[in-house]
């Protein structure tokens, strides 16, 4: 016996379902989402979403390239296996510098594409609208608004009349899995 | 005329309006761009595909064969010998690598400096970055003579309880070409999420199509890992604003990177003593021979591929006269660094250093020099003329002449350096053998084997970010729908 997960609102063009996501965010609703081919320009303020967090996976991958990178050296060059290269100091930071730049980079864009994925809950293979045949035009060149059912304010009557409020070329119900 | 007159002909004149030309020809639409670039995946690849293939896959054994004589018997197949002894293993390794910065220049300093064309070119652009990494991380690891040793690169415990010496700059070549292939490998596999989730889907709805078992099945296949490497991808504008961020913060992070990997590879020359090679111009000489370089070989590439796969809509002859453009640019930087290095050998008075410089132009490698400065500094200068920069047929022949400069822009650094020593008594003359020439022209079989691969099972073209740069994608234009909104605020 599956419940409904959510109710789907199909739009043709991207000024469409902007306006349409305008009207869903100041009814108030939190467990929904705009879905389209490519990202629209201002859809995140058009949703009041705030500033994405990625950035902090980034700057904390970053310090930990680039600590390892200058404790690394000191470990092996000064600490561990003395190496007397040119009379040189056996450690300092100009040296040490071009490996611990390379590793922030590394660990940095590691921490860029590891935070995406975190903060996306991705990957996910058994989201209920993958199994939804119309949805699959997501990729394409279609537009979908989802309200999920567990949202607070939703009611199956207002808000199917809420989204028949906008420009909505076909409103449905996506079956849950369970 | 009077005075009077003229001033108010000038007030009353309204400026032609000025048309930016568009990214993708003739107004197609979103569904267009999805079909043309999805389909070269779905059918049939042409005859042409299977031949270049079979030809590739040939070169490629042949490269590997020689590698194979070549650990078996010793370095002393190839042509090394006292006093040159970089050759045409470092030539190529830093012909390879400089290659692929283009790809990088493309996805990422494009997307910063918000030059919208990039989008139909960055896919091909970064997975020739990384067949082209690939390629050159093969030299210096078979350049290390035992090279079952190689492993002592990194820095890992060995039996000698000895770790790396950290001061060299070849150490830190292995840092920043390691770096560059995984960072570059990360950002293109992000791009690449979304366009997988496209093929996922258009192989979910063909699924009925299909008449024979065997075709379900293959279906099913292609689905699972499609879909395996796309993570469940759906187009939701939560993930959409965390996936531009992290792309935004690797474009920031891969800027650094791609100026960073070709200046540490001529810290691989500029650190050391020898004439020739200790110069202080070389970091910025050598990044930006590499941009040079590589988008020689992106025209190179994707002429022939435009054509063969009818995406002249989608890759313009403006895109092209926009390459064209930056190899003007980047080919007057070399220019002007050839020309500087020269002055400051004879104004900085050191005699050594001066003869290096001469030797180079005027002694036994003489010939080299000028195909470098005739490919390198003159063939880009023809750009200067619209028609040279808009005819695909001539752009390619110039971009071949790139290609071949800038490979000889290496061979003058490294061996016209080397081959005369301080004390005339240990001056030789360098020849490759049938070795060192038969591996080269090898890897060039290797990367076609990538990049037909590529073409064949990847979207090529990034799809979402062509869609995204329209007059469709656009919810303030009319072909956006502005217009169907009903009390719009457009």
């Amino acid at each position: 016996m599956s419940k409904s997960f959510a109710i789907m609102a199909e739009y043709e063009t991207p000024a469409e379902i902007m306006d349409a996501a305008k009207k869903v965010h100041a009814a108030g609703y939190e467990k929904w989402d705009v879905h389209s081919p490519f990202p629209i320009h201002g859809m995140d303020d058009a949703m009041g979403l705030d500033n994405a967090k990625v950035g902090y996976f980034t700057f904390f991958g970053g310090l930990i390239g680039f600590t390892t990178g200058m404790t690394m050296q000191y470990f092996m060059n000064k600490f561990d296996y003395a190496i007397v290269v040119g009379g040189k100091p056996l450690f300092s930071g100009f040296f040490a510098f071009p490996v611990s730049y390379e590793l922030t980079i590394l660990l940095g864009a590691f921490g860029s594409l590891i935070g995406m994925f975190v903060l996306n809950r991705l990957p996910r293979h058994h989201h209920p609208l993958l199994a939804n045949e119309r949805f699959a035009d997501v990729t394409d060149d279609k537009f979908y608004v989802v309200i999920e059912c567990d949202d607070d304010h939703y009611d199956e009557q207002t808000t199917r009349n809420l989204l028949e409020g906008t420009n909505a070329v076909h409103i449905e119900m996506v079956e849950g899995t369970e | 005329m009077s005075e009077p007159a003229a001033h108010s002909q000038v007030e009353t004149s309204t400026p032609k309006e000025l048309v930016r030309e568009p990214l993708v020809l003739n107004n197609r639409p979103l569904g267009w761009i999805t079909n043309q670039v999805a389909g070269i995946v779905e059918g049939d690849m042409p005859k042409w595909w299977n031949i270049a293939f079979g030809v590739s896959f040939l070169l490629m054994l042949m490269s590997f064969g020689y590698i194979g004589y070549l650990i078996t018997t010793g370095v002393g197949v190839w042509g090394l010998n006292h006093p040159v002894a970089w050759g045409w293993a470092i030539v190529n390794f830093v012909f390879w690598i400089g290659i692929g910065h283009a790809g990088t220049l493309i996805s990422a300093i494009l997307f910063l400096l918000r030059q919208k064309w990039r989008t139909s070119v960055n896919r091909t652009a970064e997975a020739m970055t990384i067949f082209a990494v690939i390629c050159a991380g093969i030299f210096p690891g078979i350049h290390v003579g035992r090279i079952w040793l190689a492993w002592w690169l990194f820095p890992l415990p060995n039996a000698n309880a000895i770790w790396p010496q950290f001061r060299s700059p070849l150490l830190w070549d292995v840092f920043a070409v390691s770096t560059y292939f995984t960072v570059s490998l990360l950002f293109w596999y992000m791009g690449l999420i979304p366009d997988l989730a496209t093929i996922r889907d258009r192989l979910r709805k063909n699924a009925g199509q299909c008449k024979t078992g065997l075709d379900k099945m293959i279906n099913k296949l292609k689905q699972f890992l499609y879909g395996l490497f796309s993570m469940g991808w759906i187009g939701s504008n939560r993930h959409w604003r965390n996936y531009e961020k992290a792309y935004l913060l690797l474009a920031g992070l891969s800027t650094p990177l791609v100026l960073s990997v070709h200046s540490i590879v001529s810290f691989d020359f500029a650190v050391s003593q020898l004439p020739g090679w200790h110069t202080t111009i070389f970091p910025p000489y050598f990044v930006a021979g590499a941009v040079f370089s590589g988008f020689g070989m992106v025209l190179t590439l994707m002429i022939p591929m435009r054509t063969i796969f009818n995406l002249e809509e989608i890759i313009t002859v403006r895109h092209l006269e926009l390459m064209c453009k930056v190899i003007m640019a980047t080919g007057t930087i070399v220019g002007y660094a050839y020309g500087m290095e020269f002055f400051i050998a004879w104004y900085g008075g050191n005699p050594y250093e001066l003869y290096a410089f001469k030797n180079r132009a005027f002694g036994p490698y003489w010939w080299s020099y000028w195909i470098m400065i005739s490919c390198n500094v003159i063939s880009p200068q023809l750009f200067w003329f619209k028609w040279c920069r808009t005819s695909p047929w001539f752009i390619f022949v110039v971009s071949i002449f790139v290609n071949i400069g800038m490979w000889f822009e290496r061979f003058v650094i490294v061996v016209t350096s080397l081959h005369r020593d301080y004390l005339p008594a240990s001056w030789g003359y360098y020849s490759p053998t049938q070795v060192d020439i038969l591996t080269f022209v090898g890897t060039f079989g290797l990367f076609m084997v990538l990049f037909l691969l590529f073409i064949r099972y990847l979207p090529s073209i990034t799809i979402f970010e062509v869609k995204a740069v329209t007059p469709q994608a656009d919810p303030h234009s009319v072909e956006g729908g502005a217009d169907r909104v009903k009390g719009g605020d457009h």
